[in-house]
């Protein structure tokens, strides 16, 4: 039972991230290709505080997320003003500066051989109450006017600019809450596990943050949340017996299936809810009588 | 129409993109409240014009004045601030989002709430959003799009992706509204109702007309003044019976086109 309990917790924590790269990706349409490195920046943030200065294991989290989102506004600047695939290659290589630093700083960090004993304290509900609180948060995000904008920069940049948008500040913004939920889930992460390695937060992570997104839908924020809660424990239901070997296999196998069935994702930009449920039920019923 | 107050001024505006000339020298007075019309035949740097005063590029010489504030070289979404609204000659809509998300965005100069009053979702952010919400269902009615507002705008009819682009412009309460080939691939009716509807952009909100067209019989029946362009020079300017019976005009465009 305990064993479930992590991986739910563990898909929580992850979730966090895959909302924020969501906001950046599906919502504004930025490839991020290094955002497991601002997961890092909150994980070892909040660990080093809290181990060092004894701080609470929330204020730990916060500064974690301020750290993070910080660091993205100051590499977002410059880089968000570079076109199309440019901005791909710089987030790339700003992960793998981040996880090199991390591993070439062993006097602070544990270099390559982790850093250990950081304060425990993440709990089940307590990554329950930050979701909640968070999810709310977007989807009130998502219905502004800020919310807006970013999505009209993902459908056409010079119209929005046209309609008295800045662009670049909406790319910003964009940046800012997919760095600063990529640090609190980093945090959370952090105080789950009780050690932190440099390999954790690998080109691998940031990956398949874009990846869930993707197949959950670019565009919607229940897809991300479906995507999420299948794939996130994917990799640990097949954990057991001989499967093992197979998983990544199997992983690879889903996303191939999505990618041809399915190219928008499991949603598409459209969210889930009841009334389109039913909308979908009485399709389904209708096309069943023609037949 | 002398002593009019002139709401868009061109000053001598040269654009160069390396040894071309897309625009030379051109000197265009649009009055308030007009109905201001520039032609020319294909690459005349008509879209160049509006590119200009849109701030997407620079000129290369030359003053560009809205209310007599110069507003060359600053940044598109600044000028769009200030008042100027358009549309493309190869329609930009969100077209994955539907024709009432795509009014609503537009709203968002006159939207003042902060991102925090937007995430929290305080009653300044909703009593705001009520309000667009019926500022966009009227103006969905005027455009005569009330029938497929929950439609994808990629989805809809070209004449219809048109005027969705124009209420869209319309949606941001602009002084000035640049229109580029708004006309373009619409039959006789569609272009009849069109010139309808820009009159009434004029007449009833009081806002200043630019078009651009090929469309001569839409250009001839609603626009005040009129200036043709010929590779990148101004040809002539002046009211649509002075532009018909120009010489010069006939034989480089009109003279053409019949």
């Amino acid at each position: 039972m305990n064993y479930w309990i992590g991986v739910a917790t563990l898909t929580g924590i992850y979730m966090i991230a895959i909302l924020g790269v969501s906001i950046l990706t599906g919502f504004t349409g930025l490839f991020s290709m290094g955002h497991a490195g601002f997961m890092a920046i909150g994980a070892y943030t909040s660990a080093l505080l809290t181990k060092t200065f004894h701080l609470p294991i929330l204020a730990g989290v916060m500064a974690g997320m301020v750290t993070a989102f910080g660091v993205g506004i100051l590499i977002g600047y410059p880089t968000l003003k570079l076109k199309g695939d440019y901005f791909v290659i710089a987030t790339l290589g700003i992960g793998e500066v981040t996880k090199l630093l991390i591993e070439n700083l062993p006097n602070l960090t544990g270099g390559a051989r982790g850093l250990t004993d950081v304060p425990r304290g993440t709990t089940f509900p307590m990554v329950l109450v930050f979701i909640v609180i968070i999810v709310w948060g977007l989807h009130n995000f998502l219905r502004s006017k800020q919310g807006r904008n970013c999505i009209a920069v993902r459908e056409e940049e010079l119209a929005t600019a046209s309609i008295g948008a800045n662009v670049a500040g909406y790319k910003l913004l964009a940046m800012g809450i997919s760095c600063a939920l990529c640090g609190i889930s980093g945090a959370l992460l952090a105080h789950y596990m009780h050690y932190l390695t440099p390999s954790m937060f690998n080109m691998i992570k940031s990956d398949e943050l874009v990846m869930t997104v993707i197949l959950g839908g670019c565009g919607s924020l229940t897809g991300t949340i479906i995507a999420s809660l299948i794939l996130v424990p994917l990799p640990e239901v097949l954990r057991f017996g001989s499967v093992q070997e197979w998983r990544m296999v199997f992983y690879g196998l889903l996303v191939v299936l999505v990618i041809i069935f399915k190219p928008s994702g499991l949603m598409g930009t459209k969210e889930f809810s009841i009334r389109g449920m039913k909308n979908f039920c009485r399709k389904i019923a209708e096309r069943g009588k023609e037949r | 129409m002398e002593g009019q107050e002139i709401i868009l001024k061109l000053e001598h505006v040269v654009k160069r993109f390396g040894g071309i000339a897309a625009s030379n020298d051109i000197n265009i007075d649009v009055p308030r409240g007009s109905i201001y019309g520039i032609i020319g035949p294909n690459g005349a740097g008509k879209t160049t014009l509006f590119n200009m005063i849109t701030g997407v590029y620079d000129t290369t010489e030359g003053r560009i004045l809205f209310n007599s504030e110069k507003i060359n070289g600053l940044p598109t979404h600044v000028i769009a601030n200030k008042g100027i609204a358009r549309t493309f000659q190869n329609i930009r809509l969100f077209g994955d989002l539907s024709v009432y998300s795509n009014l609503l965005t537009a709203c968002q100069k006159n939207i003042t709430y902060s991102l925090l009053d937007g995430v929290l979702r305080t009653r300044k952010c909703r009593s705001q959003e009520l309000e667009m919400e019926a500022f966009c269902m009227e103006l969905l009615d005027e455009a005569g799009l009330a029938d497929v507002k929950d439609q994808k705008a990629s989805n809809l009819p070209y004449g219809m992706q048109r005027r969705l682009e124009i209420a869209r412009a319309l949606a941001t309460r602009p002084k000035l509204i640049l229109l580029d080939e708004p006309a373009a691939g619409m039959n006789e009716e569609e272009s009849d109702r069109l010139s309808r509807f820009i009159r009434g952009i004029r007449d009833r909100k009081k806002i200043t007309v630019v078009i651009i067209d090929h469309h001569m019989d839409v250009i001839m029946a609603i626009c005040d003044q009129i200036t043709v362009l010929n590779f990148g020079t101004l040809l002539a300017a002046g009211s649509p019976d002075e532009i018909q019976s120009n010489p010069e005009v006939i034989s480089a465009y009109l003279g053409v086109d019949e």
